[in-house]
């Protein structure tokens, strides 16, 4: 199995993300993350996927999106040439007074910010790839995360990659 | 701006369609359509009226295979939609040109869940090759201009185009252009000559090279350039049923279909080859058994319009993309300036040779005077070489694909993907209509008859005169043979205890009923129905324990075939 970063530039037109999501359940593909925004250019959005698969699985993907009418160019991302990140806030428990103290630390160490410091909790925003954040809710897990909500990758291939 | 005129969007979906060459729509009327309905009183569209909306789906499906231009059908909303949805999928899974209008309650009412309100959008999402819903009338023209577009380039599929009630009587400044752009849409990729060459090189160096034709050799017509090809490397020619009749089937080098119920010396070649060149398949489970067995030991060269079949099912070691008559004609082209012209049996070939004498030979046949094969060859005696054959689903289609050989490339019809019972004789009435001047025959069973059965009224009041020829067991045959095979005989709602009786059923319609209980009588009512001037049911009973035969079981390899035994 593999891991995937998928980029797709699809015409800015109501009901397209409903089409390429229904396409990887009708396919029985997986998708691990998706996030979407608007261009520089307002007739088209980014929809970024990553999605596991072996090689063969991940080559009909992007030959099924690439024949989808709607999807204006389809890339297979090479991770080693393409920055990416999501962006994930994690809502944590403070138990006793080191802990915010502690935790501060352990933000500090995966370049997060804090936020919505409580006598009880505090917020981690963490801009990170899926290893960094994955590493971080370890760390973060003997304190007791409350919540967790992540924006699912972003990605862009580097200049001359 | 050229063509600017004030109008409605109804009269804007005739006007365009109209620009499109569209002479019929079939369809059913209802009341988030009817604006649409009333411009058929202004316009040179002809209506062919339905009894069900599933009906003219099919019907616009078989007149689009036929004609290769796509078929128009109109339903209303809600249940209207949905019961094309059926003809839409069965469109879809074979590749048949299509365009679907539906009517929708108006724009406002949208996830009200309004009266006779259905997210058709939505739910024919994966069936459809692309689909519109206008939200105002002066999209129409553009939108049915890219929906014929779309439907009949590239791998054919059915297109969709939803409008909601009021959209169809905005009014607006309808601009019809002759010029569009869909940026994500590349149907046409440039021909392949360097795979070409490398395909001819990998099918010189087989010791075993066999022809593989699939549907996509029919749809792009590509019948000269299969036969040119296989003649100059003297390549045994085997189909999918979908392919069948690709190639003539009474050609020397013609093995016939492969597949589940396959010819017996097809699935023994195409089990024993070595090198495959595929032309327009998707490689369907029904074709090629077990996915892993099929390609071990099989170097296969794969053509396709469609990228994404390269490697979805079997792994290619070539793949040619791109039209396959574009390509085939390269082939063609490139065995006459190397002057390559095989002559010379070889081991490969004797073989085959054999091999197809002794199945034709040996392959042992119902014993009763009114057996399937027996049936079957008559009916290819009786009818021109040009006659237009569908089928229906189940037991008889795989007799017909067994023992009615396709004379002339292009004249046999089937629902092979979706597997759609009912699909026959509203197809065959659709295929008429595209074709007026030749016959066209229904070859069905008397289950899936059933199903659309009342497609009767349709052909008598329309006049469309095709033929049903009915394999009645009165049973579901298919089912039964499956139940008599892995279920211990236990033969679980497959009865149909003769019900309705299909002469009086024709006669309530208007049509002729004929029956026929022997070879004698079949021979006249085949002669009746033919110089006949109205639709016809033949009623052929025959015995409901006999088995399709070959039979490649689930799972299994095309080699391990069950026999008559």
């Amino acid at each position: 199995m593999m891991w995937a970063i998928l980029s797709l530039l699809v015409e800015n037109k109501p009901g397209i993300l409903f089409k390429i999501t229904h396409l990887f359940r009708s396919r029985n593909f997986n998708i691990d993350s998706i996030s979407v925004g608007v261009t520089e250019n307002p007739d088209y959005s980014r929809i970024t996927i990553t999605t596991f698969g072996d090689e063969k699985q991940v080559e009909q993907i992007v030959k099924q999106l690439d024949k989808m009418i709607d999807t204006v160019k389809v890339e297979h991302l090479d991770e080693h040439k393409t920055v990416y990140r999501e962006l994930s806030l994690f809502k944590i428990k403070l138990s006793n007074a080191n802990d915010s103290m502690e935790v501060n630390k352990l933000a500090n160490a995966y370049g997060g910010k804090v936020h919505d410091v409580k006598k009880d909790s505090l917020m981690v925003e963490l801009t990170a790839t899926p290893d960094q954040t994955q590493a971080f809710e370890e760390l973060a897990k003997p304190f007791g995360i409350i919540d967790v909500a992540r924006t699912g990758v972003a990605a862009l291939q580097r200049s001359g990659a | 701006m050229n063509n600017m005129e004030t109008m409605t969007g109804a009269k804007a979906l005739m006007t365009a369609m109209e620009k499109e060459g569209v002479k019929q729509v079939f369809g059913l009327p209802g009341g988030a359509n009817l604006p649409m309905y009333d411009e058929f009183a202004r316009c040179d569209i002809r209506h062919i009226l339905t009894r069900h909306e599933q009906s003219a789906s099919h019907m616009a499906d078989g007149f689009g295979r036929v004609s290769r231009k796509p078929g128009v059908c109109f339903a209303t909303s809600g249940p209207g939609a949905t019961n094309i949805l059926t003809g839409i999928a069965t469109a879809q899974a074979d590749s048949s040109p299509m365009i679907a209008v539906t009517g929708q309650v108006p724009v406002a009412m949208i996830g009200k869940d309004a009266f006779q309100e259905s997210d058709i959008i939505g739910m024919a999402n994966p069936v459809v090759k692309y689909a519109y819903q206008p939200r105002s009338a002066a999209e129409i023209p553009e939108v049915v201009k890219k929906g014929f577009f779309i439907a009949e380039t590239g791998r054919p599929g059915p297109v969709l185009i939803d409008i909601p009630k009021d959209v169809q009587t905005g009014e607006a400044d309808m601009v019809f252009p002759d010029e569009f752009k869909i940026q994500g849409y590349h149907p046409w990729s440039d021909p392949d000559i360097v795979a070409v060459e490398k395909a001819i090189d990998m099918l010189l160096n087989s010791e075993k090279p066999i022809i593989l034709a699939g549907g996509g050799t029919i749809i792009s017509s590509a019948f000269a350039e299969l036969q040119a090809i296989a003649e100059a490397l003297m390549l045994p020619v085997v189909t999918t049923f979908k392919g069948k009749g690709a190639f003539p089937e009474n050609h020397p080098l013609s093995l016939g279909p492969i597949g589940m119920h396959g010819h017996a010396e097809a699935n023994k070649m195409m089990a024993e080859a070595d090198c495959v060149l595929a032309i327009g398949t998707r490689f369907s489970d029904r074709s090629v058994g077990t996915f892993e067995t099929f390609e071990k030991r099989l170097k296969i060269i794969h053509m396709d319009v469609d990228p994404a079949e390269i490697g979805k099912n079997q792994t290619a070691q070539l793949a040619v993309i791109g039209d396959v008559r574009v390509n085939l004609r390269i082939m063609v082209k490139l065995l006459l300036q190397k002057a390559i012209k095989k002559t010379e049996d070889t081991t490969w070939t004797k073989h085959v040779k054999e091999t197809k004498a002794y199945w034709k030979e040996n392959l042992k046949l119902h014993p009763g005077e009114m057996g399937a094969a027996k049936i079957l060859r008559k009916l290819r005696e009786l009818l021109p070489k040009e006659a237009i054959v569908t089928t229906e689903v189940g037991q008889h289609q795989m007799w017909a694909s067994l023992f009615y050989d396709v004379i002339q490339p292009g004249t046999f019809f089937s629902s092979t993907g979706l597997g759609t019972m009912g699909w026959g004789f509203p197809a065959a009435i659709g295929a008429k209509v595209a074709r007026p001047d030749v016959p066209v025959v229904d070859i069905a069973g008397d289950g899936s008859f059933a199903m659309t059965e009342n497609s009767l009224a349709t052909a008598v009041l329309e006049d469309i005169p095709v033929i049903v020829f009915v394999l009645n067991n009165s049973i579901l045959g298919m089912v039964a043979q499956w139940q008599r095979t892995f279920y211990g005989r236990r033969m679980i709602g497959v009865q149909q205890e003769h019900c309705p009786d299909y002469v009086k059923l024709a006669e309530s319609y208007g049509a002729q009923g004929l029956r026929a209980q022997s070879m004698d009588e079949l021979d006249k009512a085949i002669k009746t129905a033919l110089s006949s001037d109205v639709a016809t049911v033949i009623d052929i009973p025959i015995d409901p324990e006999e088995d399709v035969l070959p039979f490649v079981a689930p799972g299994t390899s095309l080699g391990d075939m069950i026999l008559p035994s």
